[in-house]
C-alpha cells in the first residue's frame, strides 16, 4: 500500500514531465509550454508542508535536468523547485484559505522559478540569454502557470491531502 | 473522509500528523530536509559545471533517456493525431497570410524579370549551389520529432525518436527539406537530443552564397517568428548583401556540419561604430515551431534498425 502510494506520486511527476516536453509543445507560445512540474510542486507543498513539498520538487527538477531534450547543467530546475517548495509551504495556511490565493502563489512560484533558473544560466554561462529576453520568457510563463493552475491544482491537491506522508515509503 | 470530492481549500492547516501549524514541532526535521535538498542540487550543478564533457552526471542522464525516451515517443505518436488536427487550424491562417504575401511578392517579381539580366550571374552561381546541397547525396535516416525543450529551460534543443540503433552518433548534422536544422548532441539507444542551431551555444561554420566569404552563424536563442542567426565574417571588409543565401561551409569528414546545407537568408546588415566588421542577420530557412520529420546524416554504409535513405531521390532531382 505505502509503495502504490509512493508509486502514485512518482507517477504524477513523471506524466508532468512528460507531458511538458512532448505534448505541450503543440501549444507552446514562442517555445513557452506550462510549467506542470512547477504546478505539481507547489500543490504537494501547500497540500503537506514544506518538507514534503521539497523532496518532490527535487526529484521533479532533476528529472526535468535530465529527461531528454534538456542539455541545460544538472540540478537547476531541482534548486529552483526546492526553493519554490519551500516558499509555498511557508504561506500554505494563506494559500489554502481560498482559490485566489492558491492562483496568486502559483504566480510568485512560477515567477521565482524560472528567475531562479534563469540566473543560475548567468552566473554558469550556460545558454544564458539577453535579459530583455529572460524576462519575456518569464512573463509568458507565469501567463501559462496562471491558466493551467486553476485546472491542476485542485485535483492535485486532493491528491497529495489523501497521500499522507507517513504512508509513504521513502 | 467526509470531504474527498472536493479540494481541500478552506480546511485548516494540519501538518502530516495532524498536528496544527507546520513548523512548531516539525519545524526542526523540516528545515533539515529542505536544507540537505538545497545542498544536494547545489552539489549536482557543482559536480555538472565543473567536470565539463566528462561529467559524473552523464550515467544518470543518459539511465533517465533510455527511461523516458522511450516514453515521450509513445506519447508524442499517441497525440499525433490531435496535433495534426492543431496543425490544421493554425496554419490556416498561415496559409491566409502566406497567400497575401506570395501575391504581393509576385506582382513584385513580375516587374523584376524586366531586370532579369542583370541577376542572371548571381542566380546561375545560387543554383549551382543548391544544386550542390542535392546531388552531394549524402545517406538520411529520417526521424519524427517527439519532444522539444521547453524554453523556460533556455537551451533550444529537441528529441527525436531515432537513436544509436539505427546508427546515430552524436555529431551528425541533422536537417530537413528546407534547409539546416542542427546538430546529434547525445544518443540513447532509441532517442537521440538535437541541438538546434538557433541555441546560444551552436556555432555553425557558413558561407555566403554570392562571394564564398566564410563566417560563423551564431544562435540567438530564440524560436517563434523571431528566430534568427547572427553572421560573423573572417574577412572584417565583406558587406553581406541582403538576400543572399547562407549554406554550411562544412568540416572535416562532415563532423558536426556537412557542406552545402542551406541555412537561411540575409535579413538585414548592421555594423556598429566600434568595429569595422559587419554583422549580418540571418533568416532561417527551416521553421523551427513547426518541427517533425528530419533526417540525420549518417555515413553510406550505415546498418541500423531503420531504412537508410541513399541521395537516388536527390540525384535524379539534380540532373535535370
Amino acid at each position: 500500500m505505502n509503495l502504490t502510494r509512493t508509486g502514485l506520486v512518482g507517477v504524477v511527476i513523471v506524466i508532468a514531465v512528460i507531458f511538458q516536453v512532448a505534448v505541450f509543445n503543440l501549444f507552446s507560445v514562442n517555445g513557452v509550454v506550462p510549467n506542470l512540474a512547477l504546478i505539481v510542486v507547489v500543490a504537494a507543498s501547500i497540500a503537506r508542508g514544506p518538507q514534503f513539498g521539497a523532496t518532490v520538487g527535487f526529484i521533479a527538477g532533476l528529472l526535468l535536468d535530465l529527461a531528454p531534450p534538456a542539455d541545460h547543467v544538472a540540478g537547476r530546475w531541482a534548486l529552483a523547485l526546492v526553493l519554490v517548495a519551500v516558499l509555498a509551504g511557508r504561506v500554505r495556511s494563506d494559500a489554502r484559505r481560498s482559490p485566489i490565493a492558491g492562483l496568486a502563489t502559483v504566480a510568485v512560484c512560477s515567477f521565482i522559478a524560472t528567475s531562479v533558473f534563469a540566473l543560475s544560466g548567468v552566473v554558469l554561462g550556460d545558454h544564458a540569454l539577453p535579459a530583455g529576453e529572460m524576462m519575456q520568457v518569464v512573463g509568458i510563463a507565469l501567463l501559462w502557470d496562471i491558466v493551467c493552475a486553476p485546472l491542476l491544482l485542485p485535483g492535485l491537491m486532493a491528491l497529495f491531502e489523501r497521500t499522507r506522508s507517513s504512508e509513504l515509503a521513502y | 473522509m467526509g470531504n474527498v470530492k472536493g479540494p481541500s481549500l478552506g480546511r485548516p492547516v494540519t501538518d502530516d500528523d495532524g498536528r496544527t501549524r507546520f513548523g512548531s514541532e516539525r519545524g526542526g526535521s523540516s528545515r533539515v530536509v529542505v536544507g540537505l535538498l538545497v545542498a544536494a542540487s547545489l552539489t549536482v550543478i557543482t559536480v555538472d559545471a565543473a567536470s565539463g564533457d566528462r561529467s559524473p552526471i552523464d550515467p544518470a542522464r543518459s539511465a533517465v533517456g533510455n527511461v523516458l525516451g522511450p516514453i515521450e515517443s509513445s506519447t508524442a505518436t499517441a497525440t499525433r493525431p490531435f496535433r495534426e488536427t492543431m496543425a490544421y487550424f493554425s496554419s490556416n491562417g498561415d496559409l491566409r497570410d502566406d497567400v497575401a504575401r506570395l501575391s504581393a511578392q509576385n506582382s513584385q517579381l513580375r516587374s523584376e524579370v524586366e531586370q532579369t539580366p542583370l541577376d542572371r550571374n548571381r542566380l546561375a552561381e545560387l543554383d549551382g549551389l543548391t544544386t550542390t546541397a542535392n546531388q552531394t547525396g549524402y545517406a538520411l535516416v529520417a526521424a519524427r520529432v517527439v519532444g522539444m525543450g521547453p524554453m523556460q529551460s533556455f537551451s533550444r534543443t529537441v528529441t527525436i525518436d531515432a537513436g544509436a540503433s539505427s546508427g546515430i552518433r552524436p555529431d551528425m548534422t541533422v536537417l530537413n527539406n528546407d534547409g539546416l536544422v542542427g546538430r546529434v548532441l547525445s544518443t540513447t539507444r532509441t532517442t537521440a537530443n538535437v541541438l538546434l542551431i538557433l541555441d546560444t551555444d551552436s556555432v555553425v561554420g557558413g558561407r555566403l552564397g554570392s562571394n564564398m566569404e566564410i563566417g560563423f552563424l551564431r544562435g540567438r536563442g530564440v524560436t517563434g517568428n523571431r528566430g534568427r542567426l547572427d553572421l560573423d565574417l573572417v574577412d572584417h571588409s565583406v558587406t553581406p548583401a541582403k538576400g543572399d543565401v547562407v549554406v554550411t561551409w562544412g568540416s572535416q569528414n562532415g563532423v558536426p556540419y556537412v557542406a552545402g546545407i542551406p541555412i537561411g537568408t540575409v535579413e538585414s546588415v548592421f555594423s556598429t561604430p566600434r568595429e569595422l566588421a559587419k554583422h549580418a542577420v540571418i533568416d532561417p530557412y527551416v521553421d523551427f515551431t513547426s518541427l517533425d520529420v528530419v533526417g540525420v546524416v549518417v555515413p553510406k554504409k550505415t546498418a541500423g534498425d531503420r531504412l537508410v535513405i541513399n541521395g537516388l531521390a536527390a540525384k535524379t532531382g539534380g540532373a535535370r
